[in-house]
């Protein structure tokens, strides 16, 4: 009885995610990967798959109109940068003002190789 | 030499993310510059929510306006409202109200209990239209010249510092 319980919980929650009918799966897939790429912009550090703030719901619907439509990826995530700005996408483009945030990891790692040198020369040498 | 380095380094660390963050404290980073500033106001079909009326873009062209985003359901544009009634009651500039995702008893009762400053009021009930102006959060402001180009957008409260170092020059000079 309980495992019949449990399966219902899950049914009905998995049916709560499948709001959208998509004609076929490459569809679905499309929408899963754009909604996972753009930032919900009320609650800014989730994606808008993840959010369920009222605007994250109507851009979602606007998503899903777009995939049905048959647009592209790019199609759909350009609609929104035009409107909500780069920050909508969470794959920002190399640009000036994107320099440091592509280039600071290897900024990192480049501080890190000359301390490691250092540390290891510096042994050697006692 | 190595080891006074060693002691010092953890404490100019923390003097740098220390600085770094009081220097941030006045930065809004979540609000967003709109890429909409300088372009041409979307193309839009609303009603209005007492005239009765259809409003297009091109209704509005030929005078400079502020289109002011609110709802009944925004605690923040209680705060914004009577500073919106201010500037509204200055004639100044015509302040035109959006109202975002409102049904229309609430959005009714709302400007009945504080008061309506607004020249005219679109509706947007689904916020099909609110998602073509970039709005993500109510209280928004966009200043609108007289050709129907956005020159400016404030995401948040309008506050009379705002109204008199920002808005009041740009009206001026989109005026002229």
């Amino acid at each position: 009885m309980r495992k019949v319980l449990l399966l219902l919980l899950f049914v009905s929650s998995a049916q709560a995610i499948e709001v959208y009918s998509f004609e076929t799966a490459e569809q679905e897939a499309l929408y899963q990967a754009v909604t996972k790429e753009l930032r919900c912009l009320v609650c800014q550090n989730q994606n808008l798959a993840d959010s369920d703030a009222g605007l994250a719901t109507d851009l979602k619907d606007k998503v899903a109109a777009f995939v049905i439509e048959g647009k592209s990826q790019e199609e759909i995530t350009q609609y929104m940068i035009e409107r909500y700005g780069e920050f909508v996408s969470y794959q920002p483009p190399l640009n000036a003002s994107t320099l440091f945030l592509w280039l600071s990891p290897l900024l990192l790692l480049l501080i890190g190789g000359v301390v490691l040198v250092m540390k290891i020369r510096s042994t050697q040498h006692d | 030499m190595k080891k006074v380095l060693i002691a010092v380094l953890p404490l100019a660390v923390f003097v740098t993310l220390v600085v770094l963050l009081y220097v941030n404290m006045g930065t809004h980073s979540e609000r967003l510059p709109s890429p909409l500033v300088g372009k041409q106001l979307p193309v839009f079909k609303l009603n209005t929510l007492y005239s009765g009326k259809t409003l297009t873009q091109d209704d509005f062209k030929g005078q400079v306006w502020l289109m002011n985003v609110f709802g009944s359901w925004c605690p923040s544009c209680r705060v914004e409202h009577p500073v919106i009634s201010d500037l509204a009651q200055s004639g100044v500039v015509k302040v035109v109200g959006f109202n975002w995702k409102d049904e229309f008893v609430d959005a009714d009762r709302w400007l009945k209990q504080f008061g309506n400053p607004y020249d005219e009021i679109l509706v947007d009930l689904k916020g099909d239209v609110a998602i073509d102006f970039g709005v993500y959060g109510a209280p928004e402001n966009f200043l609108i010249d007289k050709n129907g180009v956005i020159r400016y957008k404030l995401v948040g409260n309008l506050t009379p510092e705002i109204i008199n170092n920002e808005l009041l020059p740009l009206i001026k000079e989109l005026n002229q």
